[in-house]
């Protein structure tokens, strides 16, 4: 058996592999719920109502799709230059509590300074604490060659040990009752609702934004062009003059600041406060998205929807028939693996010899 | 605070303590270990403990004897080392990505099937653990399961294999210099497949200890970040199971004494600072052995026959 690289990848391939991976993921996880003892097609339909189905379920589903827009833009920006950013957890974490000590803290005055200074300051002040937690893997990787991957995910457990210590000292809540939650934001830094009467919130909008943002500078910008060849090459990329240790550093910088910005708008947008589960895996489930988007930021934010639709579709499908939550878990893990499969699919041929 | 250290130390509750923090964490770095010699990372190994501390319970639970849970385990650390197989080795995708994906999947499934196996409980339903080999009557040892002795049994094991033997030496080989191991009549595919689905077996019974000898039951996140432990391991260990044991040991030893600081409430600090130390040592022990470290070759490479 061997791969056989294609010539080119034909348009009808490009569309037809990501279909199948998603037909294939839809087969494998009907199997997991017939197994729970569910009807398979009420299951689905319920999921897809929950998540798509009404008013109400699209501005969930916006909601939830928020975070997961900027974990999955971070992981795609790094992951264009072979940066393997598995950190976006505990950096998302660590934007929150940075969002918190300049907006909430101070007995709530914020230093005196008005909204309109105090409200960019939170958001440079999360988005720093996620490019300088994100910094140190990335020297580590560039200085001393470790891998960047083990460094990332163990920092995630050492940020939320940081978060528990945070919520029970200095950033406590009087008020909670005993309960493990920050100091709340002041109200004139919360974020402003997109729609009446639902959660969705003007987070949304700066995610697109950055969505965009990231796009049209890894697209059109010299640097862009020095990330996607350090991601494709790094030695032929450091012959032809690009300063690969710099661009990865940048990269590592962008690319934590924006999961430290998600931490920011969660706790400005929907929480008020920073609580120890505020974030249901944001930062592992970006990873998925940007697979799933084949690392395009314009994709990341397609993927984000229907990713968030999946996990809020499960949510409420479960309080209807006896299928466990964790089925979205599953979906989502078996659609990254099917989507990998399917980009091999679709540049080799499989010779069977 | 001298005092206090001289005392844990002095105390052979300590050590057995030790020994037992180590031993999922032995077995694990060894799973990782074959995998990488052979050129392959493996991730998955987060989400495998998961499942293997699930199907290892799950069997027992059902009826089956303590061994044949951590069979199960083992087989269930199997075959998702072949799913890592089949996407790194046959597919030749990125390593680090798939790996992630294993891990998702294979903790996703394992929690999935414990809601789905027990909808309505609140407490985890719990089995009769492996008991303390009290029979041995060694200070150390005899506070031990026997899955702590074959943990232990397994280093030298696992080492005579790597460095004596030709399947090891194909091991190596093909985690060197694939293409030259293919020169020598070698399939770089069956070498490979096979060193990973063995290190996942391993990686299973790792998970398994968790459920069958130091607690009872499973929970939820039990795991917690253990598997990337053994990944840190394994480079500090520079991929020697000799030096995998030491690591593993010392790494238990930090960690044992943390626990004993904590709840001794030395140094007024909180107890997160206290159970933070063993993912910073794990970054610092990365670090400081990062320069001298001998990656074998191929790792993270994945090879397509003819192709340069």
């Amino acid at each position: 058996m061997r791969l056989e690289a294609r010539g080119a990848i034909s348009p009808a391939m490009a569309v037809a592999a990501p279909l199948a991976a998603v037909a294939f993921t839809l087969v494998v996880a009907a199997l997991f719920v017939a197994w729970a003892g569910a009807p398979v097609g009420r299951t689905y339909a319920l999921i897809f109502e929950g998540g798509f189905g009404s008013r109400f379920a699209w501005s969930e589903t916006l909601t939830r799709a928020t975070p997961l827009v900027l974990t999955g833009l971070a992981a795609a920006i790094a992951f264009r230059a072979r940066l393997y950013n598995v950190g976006a957890e505990g950096q998302l974490y660590a934007g929150a509590l940075a969002a918190v000590a300049v907006g909430g803290l101070h007995g709530g005055t914020g230093f005196g300074l008005p909204p309109a200074v105090l409200f960019p300051a939170m958001l440079a002040a999360a988005a720093l604490a996620g490019a300088v937690l994100m910094a140190l893997p990335a020297i580590a990787k560039t200085r001393f060659g470790v891998d960047e991957v083990v460094t990332t995910l163990l920092l995630n457990f050492i940020v939320l040990l940081v978060v528990s210590m945070m919520l029970d000292g200095p950033m406590k809540d009087p008020t909670a009752m005993g309960w493990p939650q920050s100091v709340a934001l002041q109200d004139e830094l919360q974020l402003a609702k997109l729609v009446e009467r639902t959660r969705v919130h003007t987070g949304l909008l700066i995610a697109l934004a950055l969505a965009g943002l990231a796009w049209g500078v890894l697209r059109l910008t010299t640097f862009g062009f020095e990330v996607r060849a350090v991601g494709a090459n790094a030695r032929a990329a450091r012959f032809a003059g690009v300063p690969v240790t710099r661009t990865i550093l940048a990269v590592a910088l962008a690319s934590g600041a924006v999961a430290g910005l998600a931490g920011a708008i969660e706790v400005a947008g929907r929480t008020g406060y920073v609580t120890l589960d505020m974030s249901p895996g944001y930062g592992y489930t970006g990873i998925v998205i940007a697979m799933l988007a084949g690392l395009n930021p314009l994709g990341v934010v397609a993927a984000a929807v229907f990713v968030a639709g999946v996990l809020v579709g499960a949510d409420s499908m479960s309080r209807a028939v006896a299928v466990p939550t964790y089925i979205a878990d599953v979906i989502v893990a078996v659609a990254l693996l099917s989507m990998l499969a399917a980009t091999v699919a679709a540049r080799y041929r499989l010779r069977l010899r | 605070m001298i005092d206090a250290l001289a005392a844990m130390l002095a105390n052979a509750d300590f050590w057995s303590a030790v020994l037992r923090v180590a031993t999922p964490l032995v077995l694990g770095t060894l799973g990782v270990l074959l995998c990488e010699r052979a050129g392959v990372l493996n991730l998955g190994i987060e989400g495998i403990m998961v499942a293997g501390a699930f199907t290892g319970w799950l069997a027992v639970h059902a009826g089956a004897s303590l061994w044949i849970g951590v069979l199960v385990a083992a087989a269930t650390g199997a075959a998702f080392g072949l799913l890592h197989g089949v996407l790194t080795v046959s597919l030749a995708l990125s390593q680090h990505v798939a790996g992630l994906g294993i891990t998702m999947f294979a903790s996703s499934v394992a929690y999935y099937a414990y809601r789905v196996s027990f909808p309505n409980v609140s407490t985890p339903p719990t089995i009769q653990p492996f008991v303390e080999m009290r029979w041995l009557e060694l200070p150390v040892l005899s506070a031990q399961t026997p899955l702590t002795l074959l943990a232990l049994a397994l280093v030298p094991v696992v080492a005579w294999i790597l460095n004596r033997t030709p399947l090891g030496l194909a091991v190596r080989m093909v985690g060197e210099n694939p293409a030259a191991a293919e020169g020598q009549g070698l399939s770089v595919f069956a070498v490979r497949m096979g060193s990973i689905i063995a290190g996942s077996a391993l990686m299973g019974v790792a998970g398994a200890f968790l459920t069958l000898s130091a607690f009872n039951a499973f929970f939820f996140n039990m795991v917690n970040g253990r598997g990337w432990i053994c990944v840190a391991l394994v480079v500090f260990a520079s991929w020697r199971p000799g030096k995998a044991l030491a690591g593993a040991l010392l790494f238990a030893f930090f960690d044992a004494m943390q626990l004993r600081l904590q709840q001794a409430d030395v140094g007024g600090l909180p107890y997160q600072a206290w159970l933070m130390l063993p993912y910073v040592l794990s970054i610092v022990a990365l670090i400081a052995v990062a320069r001298r470290a001998s990656y074998p070759q191929a790792l993270m490479k994945p090879y397509r026959k003819g192709e340069r």
